[in-house]
C-alpha cells in the first residue's frame, strides 16, 4: 500500500549505494515505483482541457493577436511594461527576481505560464479561474501594467482594429471614452469610469475581455516541454529497465527520494509535477510585506470575481462551472495555503516560493527537510531529516526536469 | 474526526487481544512517519459495502470510473438499511480527510441527485494527493442519523 512504502524505498536506496560500483547500472524499480514514474512522465499529460469560458481559446487568429498583445508595452501606463516584461519567454516565462516589477513592485513572485491551461485556478492564491481572467488582473494592477480599460481599448482601436474586428466584430465607438478610465485604484481614472454611461462602460469592458481572451489563446499554446527525466521515464516504460546514460546515479537516487522518502509527490504529482491545488508548507513570511493569507482570501475572491466562469463575460454555461460550484472556502486549512507550482523547469526559476523568499533549490529542499512551523495557519509538512547527500541528490534530480535545450 | 477514533479503537482492541506484534509494528511506523495516524489493515480499505458506525445503514461506493487523483469526479453511492432494503429520501453529507496529512478534500462535494433504489449521486469530488483517505458519509434517514467511513487508497 502506498502509505507504507517508505521502508522498501529506503532499502532500495541502501542497496543501490552498495551496488553503485557495478558496471551495468540497473536501479531495479518496484512495480509501484514504475507506476509513479509513469504518472510523472510528460506522455501522461493528455490533450489540453477545453476552456468553455473562452470560445476563442483554440482560434489560431486569436492566438496570433494574443501573442502580439503579450509583447506590447503600449498596454501599460508608462509605455514600458508588457506581459513579457515579467513573463520572459527566454527565462521560462518568468523574471528571475523575488517580487515582480512592472510600473511598481508587487507582493508576489512571477509565475511561469507553461501548462496554465491545465490548471483550474490561477495565481498563487487561485483568485482567477481562467487564463483570460488571469491575464486581465495585472493589466489593471497599479504596480504591474498600471493602466485601465479605456486606455487599452484605445490601443486596440488604434493598433489592432482590423485583427480585432475580424475576430470579435466591430469595435465600439470610443470617441466619447476618456483616454484613461477604469475600475482601478487610481482615483482620477476611477472617477472618469464612474462618470461614464453604463452602456459605454460595458462596451469598453467587452473590448477588455476580448483582449484577455486573445492573450489566453496565445498562452494556451505555451505547454510543458520534455525533459531529461521524460527521456528516462520513456526508456524505462519501453524497455522495462533503466536506460543508460540518461540520468546519473545521483539523479536516479534523487528520483527515488522524490517519489519515496522525500514525499514530494504528495503535492508535486502527475505529469505537471503539481496537483494544481493549494497547501500551507510553512513558507516563511516575506519581510516587509503585509500578511498574506493566500488561498483563504483567493477562494473568496474567485467566487465574486467580475470575470469568473459564471460571469456575464464568460462563454460557459453555469453548469460548466463546477470548480466554482464545489469550491472549498473558509476554514483554517486555506490560511497561507499557496498554489503548488509545477516543478518542470524549476532549476531555471530561482528564487522560489510565492514571494521569492528562498533563494536556491538547495535551500528549498532544506526547508522541506526541516519543516519549520508556519508563520500563520498550520504547515502540512513533517520533518524528513534528509542527509546532506540525500538533499544534494534531490536537487540533482530537480535539475533533470528542465527542457533538454535549456540545461 | 469520528472515523479516526474508530480505527484507533480497533487497534486498541487488537492489542488487548494479544496481537502485540501488530501494536509494536504500528508504533514503530508512527515514529517513522512522524504523525499520529496509521492506516487500518488492508481489508478495511475499499468501496464497500460497509456498515455505518451504529449499524443503521450499509453503504457502497459505485464510481463510474476508478477513483483517481487530480480529477473532478462523480460517484454514486448506494445505501440500504441493515436488512438490505434500499434507503431513499435520506439527507447525506460528504466529507473527506487525510489523517496522515491533516487536510481534507480540496473541493466541497455534495449529493446532487437521488436516483432512487437507494442510489445517490455525489458530484464535485476531487482528491489532491495519493495515499490513505477517509471518505465519510453522514446519513440521516428513517433509521436515524449515522455515519459510515470508507478507507480509500488513492
Amino acid at each position: 500500500m502506498k502509505t507504507t512504502r517508505v521502508l522498501p524505498v529506503l532499502s532500495v536506496v541502501v542497496l543501490a549505494s552498495v551496488a553503485g560500483a557495478a558496471a551495468a547500472w540497473d536501479r531495479g524499480w518496484t512495480d509501484e515505483e514504475m507506476e509513479t514514474i509513469r504518472s510523472l512522465w510528460i506522455g501522461e499529460l493528455g490533450p489540453l482541457p477545453e476552456d468553455p469560458t473562452n470560445r476563442f481559446a483554440t482560434d489560431a487568429r486569436a492566438a496570433e493577436l494574443g501573442k502580439r498583445l503579450f509583447f506590447d508595452t503600449r498596454l501599460s501606463s508608462n509605455g514600458a511594461v508588457a506581459c513579457a516584461t515579467c513573463h520572459d519567454p527566454e527565462r521560462a516565462f518568468q523574471d528571475g527576481i523575488a517580487l515582480a516589477r512592472g510600473v511598481g513592485t508587487t507582493d508576489r513572485r512571477t509565475m511561469p505560464i507553461a501548462g496554465t491551461a491545465r490548471s483550474p485556478f490561477l495565481f498563487w492564491d487561485g483568485r482567477k479561474d481562467s487564463q483570460w481572467a488571469q491575464a486581465l488582473g495585472p493589466l489593471e494592477s497599479p504596480v504591474e501594467h498600471g493602466g485601465d480599460r479605456t486606455r487599452y481599448a484605445h490601443v486596440v482601436a488604434r493598433a489592432y482594429r482590423a485583427e480585432y474586428e475580424a475576430l470579435f466584430g466591430s469595435m465600439p465607438t470610443l470617441d466619447a471614452a476618456p483616454a484613461s478610465a477604469g475600475p482601478v485604484a487610481d482615483p482620477v481614472a476611477r472617477a472618469a469610469w464612474d462618470a461614464m454611461d453604463a452602456v459605454r462602460r460595458d462596451e469598453v469592458t467587452q473590448v477588455f475581455v476580448n483582449l484577455g481572451k486573445a492573450i489566453a489563446a496565445y498562452e494556451r499554446t505555451v505547454d510543458h516541454e520534455p525533459s531529461r527525466f521524460d527521456r528516462y521515464a520513456e526508456g524505462l516504460m519501453r524497455d522495462g529497465r533503466t536506460p543508460e546514460h540518461v540520468l546519473s546515479e545521483d539523479e536516479e537516487a534523487g528520483l527515488a527520494l522524490f517519489i519515496g522518502k522525500g514525499q514530494c509527490t504528495n503535492c508535486h504529482n502527475g505529469p505537471q509535477f503539481t496537483n494544481n491545488e493549494f497547501h500551507n508548507t510553512g513558507v516563511p513570511a516575506a519581510p516587509g510585506l503585509p500578511n498574506d493569507v493566500g488561498r483563504f482570501a483567493g477562494a473568496e475572491r474567485v467566487l465574486t470575481d467580475e470575470f469568473n466562469c459564471r460571469s456575464r463575460w464568460s462563454d460557459a454555461r453555469p453548469e460548466q462551472c463546477s470548480e466554482l460550484e464545489f469550491l472549498a472556502t473558509g476554514g483554517h486549512e486555506l490560511e497561507r495555503a499557496f498554489k503548488v507550482p509545477s516543478l518542470r523547469e524549476v532549476a531555471d526559476r530561482a528564487p522560489y516560493m510565492h514571494a521569492g523568499q528562498i533563494a536556491t533549490m538547495e535551500d528549498v529542499v532544506d526547508h522541506y527537510s526541516r519543516a519549520p512551523q508556519a508563520p500563520a495557519g498550520h504547515t502540512e509538512l513533517r520533518p524528513l531529516r534528509l542527509s546532506a547527500r540525500e538533499k544534494a541528490q534531490l536537487v540533482a534530480f530537480l535539475r533533470a526536469l528542465s527542457g533538454e535545450g535549456k540545461e | 474526526m469520528k472515523g479516526k477514533r474508530i480505527i484507533r479503537s480497533r487497534i486498541m482492541v487488537a492489542a488487548t487481544m494479544g496481537v502485540t506484534v501488530l501494536a509494536v509494528a504500528a508504533c514503530g511506523m508512527m515514529a517513522m512517519m512522524g504523525t499520529g495516524a496509521e492506516p487500518p489493515a488492508a481489508e478495511e480499505f475499499g468501496l464497500g459495502p460497509r456498515h455505518s458506525a451504529q449499524g443503521a445503514y450499509v453503504a457502497q461506493i459505485q464510481p463510474a470510473a476508478p477513483l483517481a487523483v487530480r480529477k473532478m469526479q462523480s460517484v454514486n453511492i448506494r445505501i440500504t438499511d441493515a436488512q438490505g432494503v434500499p434507503v431513499d429520501g435520506a439527507a447525506i453529507t460528504v466529507d473527506g480527510r487525510m489523517p496522515q496529512h491533516g487536510h481534507g478534500l480540496p473541493t466541497r462535494p455534495r449529493v446532487t441527485r437521488a436516483h432512487g433504489n437507494g442510489v445517490y449521486q455525489i458530484d464535485g469530488l476531487r482528491f489532491n494527493m495519493g495515499g490513505w483517505w477517509e471518505f465519510r458519509l453522514v446519513i440521516a434517514g428513517q433509521a436515524g442519523a449515522d455515519s459510515v467511513t470508507f478507507n480509500l487508497d488513492l
